[in-house]
């Protein structure tokens, strides 16, 4: 494992920085800034017609590193552990389970907690417990 | 002028995962880990990056909520449903578990990927591939027998 130090701050700072985001998501489009709602939708089939602005957020989501570095000179910190196998393999869960559950820890964790929605708490629960007891097995039982 | 406001409310969502640390899957996993609690190597970082995104979401769809109409639709597209059914814990089970193995969940893997990392490429690669499978199965007619024939993508 790769050490991390405690940054309650930032964190807190950054974490308000994604409400903000997901307020004006709902007040510019009304609707709700669940990521992984608004990837699978760059997908067929398509509902309604907002391909553009889903893209041009998954753009923004994309540029903000680049805005760090063109800002402050350097990235931040990122430590990537995974090989490649347990990547695809991680990869193809969340982008299933995501879908299938109706989304992900923006769409429910943060979204929907905050409109008190009884499927996001399940929901949140849910992935909070499988994704502690996968680290643990991981790291511990081995 | 919406993709323009909706790139820049892109921007800001990733510049909050990437000042909140949780663009950083060793920052993820080191939270998820609370087997590392006796030996000091849990980071609880992330709850505060919940704790001050649900605070701000919360006073701000409250407000946002109570008005006639948002600023560039002609409605709010809020969920409605209540109801506890399988999907709702297979679906977030499957997700942590992926969740747990790499660190990376839709947001962070997708701001990562302007960090111009290899990894991230293959994650998003793999996910995309997962949430295509996701809506693929979920609108087989034999599966909308059984499931609740509603739009899988609620949120």
């Amino acid at each position: 494992m790769i050490a991390t130090s405690f940054t309650p701050v930032a964190s807190l700072l950054g974490g308000a920085l994604i409400g903000l985001s997901a307020v004006l998501l709902m007040w510019a489009t009304g609707r709700i800034a669940g990521v992984s709602g608004i990837v699978a939708r760059l997908f067929p089939p398509y509902e309604d017609r907002e391909f553009a602005g889903r893209l041009a957020f998954v753009a923004g989501l994309v540029a903000a590193p680049l805005l760090v570095l063109v800002v402050t000179g350097r990235l931040p910190a990122q430590a990537i552990a995974a090989t490649t196998p347990v990547l695809i393999i991680a990869g193809l869960l969340v982008g299933f389970g995501s879908v299938w559950g109706s989304g992900c820890t923006s769409g429910h964790g943060v979204c929907g907690l905050s409109r008190l929605s009884v499927r996001s708490l399940v929901a949140t629960i849910t992935f909070m417990a499988t994704g502690i007891a996968t680290v643990f097995v991981i790291r511990h039982w081995s | 002028m919406t993709i323009l406001v909706q790139f820049a409310i892109g921007l800001i969502f990733g510049l909050g995962l990437i000042i909140s640390g949780m663009s950083n899957p060793a920052k993820v996993l080191n939270f998820l880990d609370v087997g590392g609690i006796p030996a000091g190597t849990w980071d609880a970082s992330l709850a505060f990056v919940m704790a001050g995104a649900v605070a701000v979401t919360f006073i701000g769809f409250s407000r946002v909520l109570k008005l006639p109409r948002p600023f560039f639709a002609e409605r709010f597209y809020v969920p409605t449903r209540k109801d506890i059914d399988p999907r709702i814990v297979v679906g977030p089970a499957i997700f942590g578990i992926g969740w747990g193995l790499a660190g990376f969940c839709p947001g962070p893997a997708l701001t990562a990927l302007g960090f111009g990392s290899r990894s991230a490429l293959i994650f998003v690669a793999a996910m995309c591939a997962g949430m295509m499978l996701a809506r693929f199965i979920a609108n087989l007619p034999s599966s909308a027998r059984v499931a609740a024939p509603t739009d899988p993508l609620e949120t």
